[in-house]
């Protein structure tokens, strides 16, 4: 038992402070490494009907069946037509999986807590409440994501639309 | 932590033997009760049930069950024992059954990962009271043979001994003649390799010897405390010493009969030499096993005493060992795999670069393969298909209390409980059944006087039953009471808003059909059993959930009738694919009447701009899927494409897409949770995979009409 517990920790160890790295337009997002179960292409995508526009639809990933959201548009930046650069990562949060387009992932990298800073103050209008955190690499700043807000904040989002 | 680890399996083997155990003496109890009178076997059953209850719960600690447990075994076993004449039926039946759900609340919240609090006090004084009145009426000289009940014990250590208060039941050595013996033997017994547990079988021969033998040893003597005795009895053989009145052949066959026996060498003694020897060394020897020392650990305590109970049944049973049980999860997975494989194979046999080749091995070893998923399949999905037996059966218990309860006389018939659906199905029909049944009671049911004047038969009927029609399972349930009131139906649905229509123009079983709305209870005065005005809509919702229908005809003064239509398994569908721009839809081929291409001439536009379409005289609405979904689709033109006729609950409506892909059988996956999240999207049933790995989305044919 001794021993399981000390792995689990070692494994936690190796994905603590570190993040998965992807570029939308020309912005640097991260996200948790703990989420992250696979990074696969762009493929053959089912649309759903009545669904907002960034939930493009469903993907059948060997089997099993998950939606995929496309970053780009929960952000509300125009689309791109997906080249073979687009990226599907899939991530695992809170028992529901589900596929993020990305325009292009970059790398994974360690980012040390203290390099992590809250995000400013929230502007009028500023988008920037699925950003949990920020964390400076050298010269650059990656904006860490909060995967559970870009899943479950869509009740808000509909109220705004619905206006 | 690791406690944790190594007790889950036994745990859930616990909960699951527990509760297998439990319906089975409900059971036996219902049925004795239907008999009035309870059989040998029946006591038989119920005591070996509760002993075991007792012993396994008192290995996990959960002492109240353990407790409880005992009390009741300690009635039976006097009951089994004396068989007393006068018995309060009634009363004794509603204690076990009452001890019953005891432990089934215990062990749901056991399930729940709650402690198992509950206080089985009162129901051990109940018990204890009962067994002293039993003793009372039959007076029975000899009481001192009895072991009290001992009273509340809270430690593992003292269940222990409360086994072993129970261990002398049925080691009767007491009660039989013990002879001196004729002849004398020395026996060397060697299991098979492998079999395990070689000290517990031996023990087995030792406990089953008792009764016949005059002197008995043994060595290994420690065979059950000490562990090392398995291994000497593997390497050196069991010996045993014993002094008898069978003769050599008897014997020899009785020993042949071990189970596991690799070989077994018999001897006859010429003098009793040997056995004085061991005589004197250790007089205690033959005691020991059965005196073990109480702090030993209980689940040792239990191997023990409950081997020679099993060992017994497993000889005649031993036909019936070909059935194990199997967690539903691996069961799905295993059903997902297997769809998995359906679609594998057609992607490998249709796939692109083979396309106009000409393969004839290839086409065969195709078909060989094609043959052999298919027929994986059907096993599969009848493993996952379980009689409806288990649930109707229930229905018994619920209609015995209530009737109890209400004072009413009333009998349960079931037909066609042998009827099997998937299993998922079957946990979700459970409770709108027990609904059912108790409003078919509470409400349909009349009074026994009621009846009388009506000129009915004292007890009323229900009748469960099930049969097959097509890929469908037809539930019925049928009570012979004073059916449905129109009048009132009608005043309580006006009241309540709930017509939506002409009273006058409403047909009787449109009005029968209004109870199933959300929001409706007819009757007046809240029991405890129904009537909280949360009734039929709740049904209806569970049933419409695993995408059955419901309805209900009635007759005044005869009874009413309540069908429920399911569908025999959800997980996979007769389906046809359709087309429509570049997605695809599935329509489940059961409700598709019939499909055409359109002529202009035949389409009738309404001011409304909606589209209507003459068929044989008759006229339906249409439906554009590529409207309803918004897909871009180059065929708008109805002359274009395909209509395809779908029918519901004798509603239809025309649907029309691009072309027709063809029919298949189809896996059922529902839609992720996320998406399902946003909101129902109208007229989505699930979704598949199809045979090129690319998605399609069934269509709920039944959600289309509500557009």
């Amino acid at each position: 038992m001794a021993e399981n517990y000390s792995r689990l920790e070692v494994e936690e160890d190796t994905q603590k402070d570190r993040y998965l790295t992807f570029l939308i337009g020309e912005e640097c997002y991260g996200f948790e490494i703990k989420h992250v179960t696979e990074i696969i292409g762009i493929q053959a995508i089912t649309e759903i009907p009545e669904l907002p526009e960034y939930v493009k639809g469903i993907i059948n990933l060997r089997g099993k069946i998950i939606p995929v959201m496309d970053v780009r548009l929960r952000f509300k930046k125009e689309t791109l037509i997906y080249n073979d650069r687009t990226c599907v990562i899939v991530v695992d949060v809170n028992d529901i999986s589900i596929g993020f387009i990305v325009d292009q992932v970059a790398e994974v990298m360690s980012i040390p807590e203290e390099d992590i800073v809250d995000p400013p103050r929230v502007h009028k209008g500023m988008n920037n409440k699925y950003i949990k955190k920020i964390g400076k690499v050298g010269n650059s700043v990656k904006l860490l994501l909060d995967c559970e807000m870009l899943l479950t904040d869509q009740e808000s989002e509909e109220v705004n639309e619905a206006v | 932590m690791s406690d944790q680890y190594s007790t889950e399996p036994l745990l859930e083997m616990y909960l699951f033997e527990t509760s297998q155990l439990l319906e089975q003496l409900e059971q036996s109890i219902l049925s004795s009760e239907k008999e009035s009178g309870y059989t040998e076997d029946a006591i038989n059953e119920i005591f070996r049930i509760m002993h075991t209850i007792k012993g396994s719960s008192a290995m996990m600690l959960f002492d109240n069950i353990a407790k409880l447990a005992h009390s009741i075994e300690d009635l039976f076993f006097y009951i089994r024992k004396e068989k007393p004449e006068k018995m309060d039926l009634s009363a004794l039946s509603d204690l076990v059954l009452e001890g019953v759900d005891f432990i089934k609340t215990e062990v749901d919240k056991i399930k729940g990962k709650s402690p198992a609090d509950g206080n089985a006090e009162d129901l051990v004084t109940t018990s204890k009271t009962l067994l002293a009145e039993l003793k009372q009426m039959n007076a029975v000289p000899d009481i001192s043979l009895i072991t009290p009940a001992p009273v509340a014990k809270s430690t593992a250590q003292t269940t222990a001994e409360d086994i072993l208060e129970t261990q002398h039941y049925y080691i009767s050595q007491a009660n039989t003649p013990v002879s001196n013996g004729t002849f004398a033997y020395k026996a060397v017994v060697h299991f098979e390799e492998g079999c395990e547990m070689e000290n517990i079988r031996a023990y087995t021969i030792i406990h089953n010897l008792k009764e016949t033998a005059g002197d008995l040893y043994y060595l290994p003597a420690d065979i059950i405390d000490s562990d090392e005795s398995v291994n000497i009895i593997r390497k050196d053989g069991f010996q045993i010493f014993i002094t008898t009145d069978w003769d050599y052949r008897k014997m020899h066959d009785f020993l042949m009969q071990t189970i596991f026996l690799k070989d077994m060498e018999l001897t006859s003694l010429e003098n009793t030499s040997v056995l004085d020897q061991f005589k004197k060394k250790d007089t205690e020897l033959v005691e020991k096993p059965i005196k073990m020392p109480t702090g030993k650990e209980v689940n040792v305590v239990e191997k023990s005493s409950r081997i020679p109970l099993q060992e017994k049944e497993a000889l005649p049973t031993n036909t019936t060992q070909s059935i194990i049980s199997v967690s539903v999860v691996k069961l799905d997975k295993l059903m997902d795999l297997v769809g998995e494989m359906v679609i594998a194979e057609a992607m490998v046999i249709q796939n692109p670069d083979l396309k106009g080749l000409q393969l004839s091995n290839f086409s065969k070893a195709a078909n060989q393969l094609n043959k052999i998923t298919s027929e994986i399949q059907d096993i599969v999905m009848s493993i996952r298909m379980v009689p409806l037996s288990a649930t109707f059966i229930k229905m018994h218990r619920i209609v015995r209390d209530m009737c109890k309860k209400l004072d009413k006389d009333v009998q349960l018939e079931i037909i066609g409980e042998e009827t099997e659906v998937d299993k998922n199905i079957i946990e979700h029909i459970s409770d709108p059944l027990m609904h059912l049944v108790r409003n078919s009671v509470d409400h349909g049911i009349e009074t026994t006087e009621e009846r009388l004047e009506k000129g009915k038969p004292k007890s009323g009927t229900i009748t469960l039953e099930a049969k097959n029609a097509g890929s469908d399972v037809l539930i019925i349930v049928r009570d012979d009471g004073k059916g449905l009131n129109k009048e009132k139906i009608l005043k309580k649905a006006k009241e309540n808003n709930l017509l939506f229509k002409n009273e006058e123009d409403m047909t009787d079983k449109e009005i029968y059909n209004l109870i199933l709305l959300p929001g409706f209870s007819t009757k007046e005065k809240v029991t405890e059993f129904s009537g909280r005005g949360v009734g039929m809509d709740v049904v209806t919702k569970n049933i419409e959930a695993v995408g059955g229908t419901l309805s209900v005809d009635s007759v005044a003064d005869k009874g009413t009738v309540i069908t429920l239509k399911i569908p025999l398994t959800l997980a996979i569908i007769d389906g046809m694919n359709i087309k429509v721009g570049k997605s695809r839809y599935t329509i489940p081929t059961i409700s598709i009447k019939e499909s055409f291409r359109p002529k202009e001439s035949e389409i009738i536009h309404d001011p409304d701009g909606n589209e209507m379409i003459m068929v044989r005289g008759e006229c339906y609405a249409i439906r554009r899927l590529h409207d309803v979904y918004r897909v871009a689709t180059n065929i708008t033109r109805l002359s274009e494409g395909i209509i395809i006729m779908v029918e519901q609950d004798e509603k239809t409506v025309c649907v029309f897409a691009d072309e027709l892909l063809g029919q298949q059988q189809v896996v059922v996956k529902a839609l992720p949770q996320y998406i399902q999240n946003f909101k129902k999207i109208r007229g989505l049933a699930g979704c598949t995979l199809l045979g090129d790995g690319s998605i399609s989305l069934i269509l709920d044919v039944a959600r289309m009409f509500n557009h």
